[in-house]
């Protein structure tokens, strides 16, 4: 059965942990996606079709109450994740496994996942109806469950109150009527009135200023504290990411580079995308200056992808072998690298010395 | 109950507090009406017409049905007949108010049945999108692909002549326009974050169209459905002027500009006189609609 297709059954509640705490509360297996581009008549016929490798085969878990930050050049396919992490769009391969259950199987259909599961938009002024009170808006997604309006419209107006909108003022007000910040805390309020417990934050603090954006990552991360959540916090701010997350994962191209937790990701990049992008950071400190650009240009198209691996055409450290074979995701403490260099007998120069280093410590 | 019963009581402590509301969208529409002084004309002309279409037996100074030989095309101003008589003596000011009655219904109708049905197409193919998209859209455009005088007066001559379906014929005509426009605003709210949000909370598609499409796209369709109105009532005119509309002796204007063309000549002031009502009519119809539509386009 496909994952998009799901016979929903009448909610049977499955907030129980599974599994423990060890036992991830999100796994994600060969997660692929490819968008057909317009084909002509001729193309049709020729059975020539050209696809947008958006996701190309992604794997990982984010586990019980951490942040997992995702950060990647425009482009890299972190939004379309998200989107099929919501099931907005349907997958073209892969599963996914949410505290011990495939997502659209009996045991977890797709109404159930997605009570559990909400997500804050980028945008927020066209995240939410232009023409629904603020309190309405975020009533909604309960009502849509089975809440009672009345009760519906008493839990927004404690959420408002919680990230810190006072309700006499803004329950009955229009999004047109809020400042960026504003409307971004009321989406947050939306996400959480179904009571998830994972939220996709998809860059949504990138479009407001800095000051703001400070208060509502502070704010995010006191609901996390409070509702017990699990975040993933998509961001191509690398700063906020590290400041936020637990651990990160780095994606290139549709495909994960490299994911580990935040402190040692940032202080000691396995991966040469990782270490080029981290380069790229504005540095505070004067004296280390970014004189010049770690990655030229563009990445890639990602219909026609290089073959092997994919960031051999931009990496410093590439050699014969990365454009014939495509490395897989390596795990060694606690964090997984997709790189020939830590692959042993890979063939790439570096490899044997990687891994004599490893050896030795 | 004596007395003390109108003393204030404590009110109880409701779980709701009274909250504060900003006004509606459409309170503001209004206001921004109230404030347009060409809406406000062309409002208050037509609500003079539709008075007088409702009120019409009660305010004609004559018997529109009156016919009198020997006063057959007077000219405007001719004693007791304060604008004409027509090519049988009738009273044209009492035929032009009773007109307006026919006229306006002929105006009104097709293009309400049209919004009704015009929308739910273009909404469900909009919001559906994909292959039913494509079905119900390529269907309408055979349909539109017609100029719609030529579509009106083939249906009607098909249907035959009468009132029933000419309202018939006119209303088939605006359904592919409504739909059309229907079905482009839809497509744009569909992409939306809050629909996607709303898809995202679990929500069935109609939940979703209820609470989130109608109020965002209904608007739009029914300022472009006002701005029909003028094209049906001229069509409607040019049925009934072709002897496909109404039947004589009912006054419309239209039928009544088509029997005053052979007075063109001996009396042109008299035989204008319909085409003015229709004129004015359709004019404060599109002006009505062009201040609704900017009335509803500013976002702040």
């Amino acid at each position: 059965m496909s994952i998009g297709i799901s016979i929903e059954h009448i909610g049977v509640a499955a907030d129980s942990d599974r599994g423990g705490p060890a036992q991830p509360l999100l796994t994600v297996n060969g997660l692929v996606k490819h968008f057909d581009l317009k084909k002509g008549f001729v193309d049709t016929v020729m059975g020539r079709g050209k696809v947008v490798r958006a996701v190309d085969g992604v794997d990982f878990r984010i586990l019980k109450g951490e942040t997992l930050g995702v950060v990647g050049e425009s482009g890299c396919g972190k939004s379309t994740t998200a989107r099929l992490l919501m099931h907005l769009i349907d997958p073209s391969a892969g599963e996914i496994v949410f505290n011990g259950e495939t997502v659209g199987s009996p045991a977890l259909p797709l109404r159930e996942y997605r009570r559990q599961v909400q997500m804050v938009f980028q945008d927020s002024y066209s995240s939410l109806n232009p023409r629904l009170t603020i309190q309405d808006s975020i009533a909604f997604g309960p009502q849509v469950h089975g809440v009672p309006k009345q009760e519906a419209i008493t839990r927004a107006r404690n959420l408002l109150e919680r990230v810190g909108l006072e309700p006499r003022r803004f329950a009955g007000r229009y999004p047109h009527e809020l400042s960026g910040g504003q409307r971004q805390r009321v989406n947050i309020a939306r996400a959480l009135a179904c009571e998830p417990r994972l939220v996709i934050l998809d860059e949504a603090v990138s479009a407001l200023d800095k000051s703001v954006e400070a208060q509502v990552l502070n704010l995010l991360m006191d609901l996390k504290e409070e509702f017990g959540l699990t975040y993933l916090f998509i961001s191509h701010d690398l700063h906020v990411a590290r400041y936020i997350s637990d651990r990160v994962m780095v994606m290139y191209l549709g495909k994960v580079a490299e994911t580990g937790p935040a402190e040692a990701l940032f202080e000691q990049p396995l991966h040469p995308y990782t270490r080029a992008l981290l380069s790229s950071m504005p540095s505070m400190d004067p004296d280390r200056r970014t004189e010049e650009a770690a990655l030229a240009g563009d990445p890639p198209n990602p219909i026609d992808p290089p073959p092997g691996c994919r960031f051999h055409t931009r990496c410093p450290l590439a050699e014969a072998v990365c454009s014939q074979r495509a490395p897989s995701l390596k795990t060694r403490q606690r964090r997984e690298t997709a790189c020939l260099i830590h692959e042993p007998g890979s063939g790439h120069s570096h490899a044997a010395a990687v891994a004599a280093a490893v050896h030795a410590s | 109950m004596n007395t003390t019963a109108s003393l204030p009581l404590p009110q109880p402590r409701t779980k709701v507090e009274a909250i504060e509301r900003s006004p509606g969208f459409w309170s503001g529409v209004l206001a921004k009406l109230m404030r347009d002084p060409v809406a406000l004309g062309a409002g208050a002309v037509l609500l003079a017409l539709i008075v007088m279409a409702i009120f019409a037996n009660q305010l004609l100074p004559a018997d529109p049905y009156a016919t009198s030989m020997f006063k057959r095309l007077k000219p405007i101003g001719f004693e007791g007949y304060p604008l004409g008589a027509d090519e049988l003596g009738r009273d044209m000011l009492s035929r032009l108010m009773l007109g307006t009655r026919l006229s306006l219904f002929m105006g009104i109708t097709p293009v309400l049945i049209a919004f009704v049905i015009g929308s739910a197409i273009g909404i469900l193919a909009g919001y559906a999108g994909g292959l039913v998209n494509t079905l119900i859209m390529r269907t309408i455009d055979i349909l539109y692909a017609f100029p719609s005088v030529l579509l009106a007066i083939a249906l009607s001559g098909a249907l035959g002549a009468g009132i029933g379906n000419a309202l018939l014929s006119l209303t088939i005509v605006f359904i592919p326009q409504i739909a059309r426009v229907a079905e482009s605003v839809t497509t744009q709210v569909r992409g939306r974050d809050y629909v996607e949000a709303a898809r995202a909370s679990g929500a069935g598609p109609f939940t979703i169209v209820r609470v989130h499409v109608l109020g965002n796209v209904l608007g739009p369709i029914f300022v472009f459905a006002t701005s029909l109105i003028a094209v049906s009532m001229i069509l409607a005119s040019g049925l009934s002027f072709l002897g496909l509309g109404v039947r004589p002796p009912e006054p419309e204007w239209g039928l009544m500009l088509n029997t005053l063309r052979t007075a063109i000549y001996s009396q042109p002031l008299v035989a204008a006189l319909p085409g003015v009502m229709i004129f004015i009519t359709s004019i404060s119809f599109n002006l009505l609609s062009d201040s609704l539509r900017s009335a509803m386009d500013v976002k702040s």
